[in-house]
């Protein structure tokens, strides 16, 4: 993923928070992938309009930390998804 | 320790399809559609299952297309919040109906492949044209965008084409693609003799399996259940026995996995008569193989124990005659010479002679 690139999640996959768990997850097709706080503060920023960048100057705010550790992070954990069918990204 | 709560729901709608697919895992009576709940009970049904955790929703059969209140239906589970995926063959569905499905907030379809080429599909399907017509749907699906899974059920008729079905899902516009060996349950146990694959099959499938999740990363991801009478080890069914899923049948039992009903000394509750989150928890069938405290030897002290729960039950009772035995599969069990046996008997040279299908009618 580059730092322009805004990642969208496609159609058949959402987020969804089960009261029963306490827990969100990310829902697709036959597989649902529970989050961790970090997992979801960042798929809860993606939504096909905001950038890479975006996102990872947002968390490095928010969470107070460099913000190159922060994207380096995001990339790999969005990656993992892309990989997976669950997440795209738009140029 | 207190269950977990199912994670996904199988309904089967109904046992009626136009198909007749001689590994069907519908059992071998089959119900008939004035046994079928009505929509307002499947609608209580999905709510109670959304209400006590469960995330995905698989509206199944037979053919759910069967059902004339199918969108209602789907309308009903996309409410109550369900992640809701559609199981069909694609006959009964029509554009217009997709169009309403659409409409109501179905989520992703699943579409069954027979084979890659009409002559094939249609021998397996037991449904002339069913072939051209299934081609025509996945198109209607792909244009509305719709995620859809192609699920293509293989066995020895048809693994040969592997590679072939994973360009025709390539050209379908899936998103994924399940390759299915069949499980011999229901009508697939009928025909075990016709569709158990070679071992050479099984190796060539595995290859070809390893090679297009590479080259297709990112662009279509693959799920691969092989054929579990050629593994060391058997799979963990269902994710465990009551751990991760539960099936309801076109009249209401709720079952542990498909082809529970098998096993002779269970008895399956219905949601009519009792709500769903007591039959999960206290229900006795759910309880009966439930955890791995229940275990024989060698499963309880081997170190798979808590990967494959000792396999599937209905295969332990199929094969072994004890539902409660670790499954044949496995090659540790002492009933393995069993699966051997039938797997020489199956795939010996001259074994194709007298094995006509048995269609699932
Ligand atoms: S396996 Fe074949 S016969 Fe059975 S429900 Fe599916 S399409 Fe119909
Ligand atoms: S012995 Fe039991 S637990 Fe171990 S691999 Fe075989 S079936 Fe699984």
């Amino acid at each position: 993923m580059q730092m322009h690139d805004r990642p969208f999640l496609p159609r058949g996959v959402r987020l969804h928070h089960d009261r029963v768990r306490g827990v969100t997850f990310l829902l697709a097709p036959e597989k649902a992938v529970p989050l961790d706080d970090i997992g979801l503060a960042i798929l809860e920023l993606v939504d096909g309009k905001r950038r890479l960048s975006d996102i990872s100057a947002h968390l490095a705010r928010v969470y107070a930390a460099p913000e190159a550790d922060v994207a380096g992070d995001v990339s790999e954990f969005l990656d993992g998804l892309r990989a997976l069918m669950y997440l795209r990204a738009a140029p | 320790m207190t269950p977990q709560p199912p994670i996904a729901m199988l309904a089967e709608l109904t046992h009626r399809c136009p198909l007749a697919c001689p590994y069907c895992s519908n059992p071998l009576n089959l119900l008939t559609r004035d046994t079928e709940l009505s929509t307002e009970t499947w609608a209580d049904a999905f709510r109670q299952a959304a209400g006590m955790g469960v995330l995905h929703l698989h509206l199944s059969g037979g053919e759910p297309a069967a059902r004339t209140d199918l969108v209602a239906l789907t309308e009903a589970a996309v409410q109550a919040g369900l992640y809701t995926n559609l199981i069909t063959s694609g006959i009964g569905l029509t554009p217009a109906r997709l169009d309403a499905l659409e409409a109501v907030g179905l989520e992703h379809v699943q579409l069954s492949l027979q084979g890659v080429r009409a002559e094939i599909a249609d021998r397996v399907g037991g449904y002339r044209g069913g072939f051209d017509r299934k081609m025509a749907l996945a198109r209607e699906i792909a244009a509305r965008g719709l995620p859809m899974t192609i699920n293509a059920v293989m066995h020895r008729h048809n693994l040969d084409d592997l590679e072939a079905t994973i360009a025709l899902a390539r050209d379908l516009g899936a998103a994924r693609l399940e390759v299915a060996c069949v499980q011999f349950h229901g009508w697939a146990a009928r025909n075990e003799a016709a569709l158990l694959p070679t071992r050479a099959q099984t190796d060539a499938a595995k290859a070809t399996i390893a090679a297009a999740r590479r080259r297709l990363r990112g662009e279509m991801a693959i799920d691969f259940v092989p054929p579990d009478y050629h593994s060391d080890y058997p799979k963990a069914c269902m994710g465990g026995w009551g751990s991760a899923g539960l099936n309801v049948t076109p009249d209401g039992r709720v079952l542990p996995c498909h082809a529970a009903e098998t096993i002779p000394h269970l008895t399956f509750e219905k949601i009519t008569d009792r709500p769903l989150a007591e039959i999960w928890y206290q229900g006795a069938a759910f309880n009966a193989y439930r955890g791995t405290d229940w275990l024989p030897e060698p499963c309880q002290s081997c170190a798979r124990r808590d990967i494959d729960f000792g396999g599937c039950r209905c295969q332990a009772l199929a094969l072994a005659g004890d539902a409660g035995a670790t499954d044949p599969v496995c090659s540790k069990s002492p009933d393995h010479h069993r699966i051997r046996a039938r797997l020489a008997a199956a795939t010996a040279p001259d074994a194709d002679a007298d094995t006509a299908f048995v269609y699932r009618r």
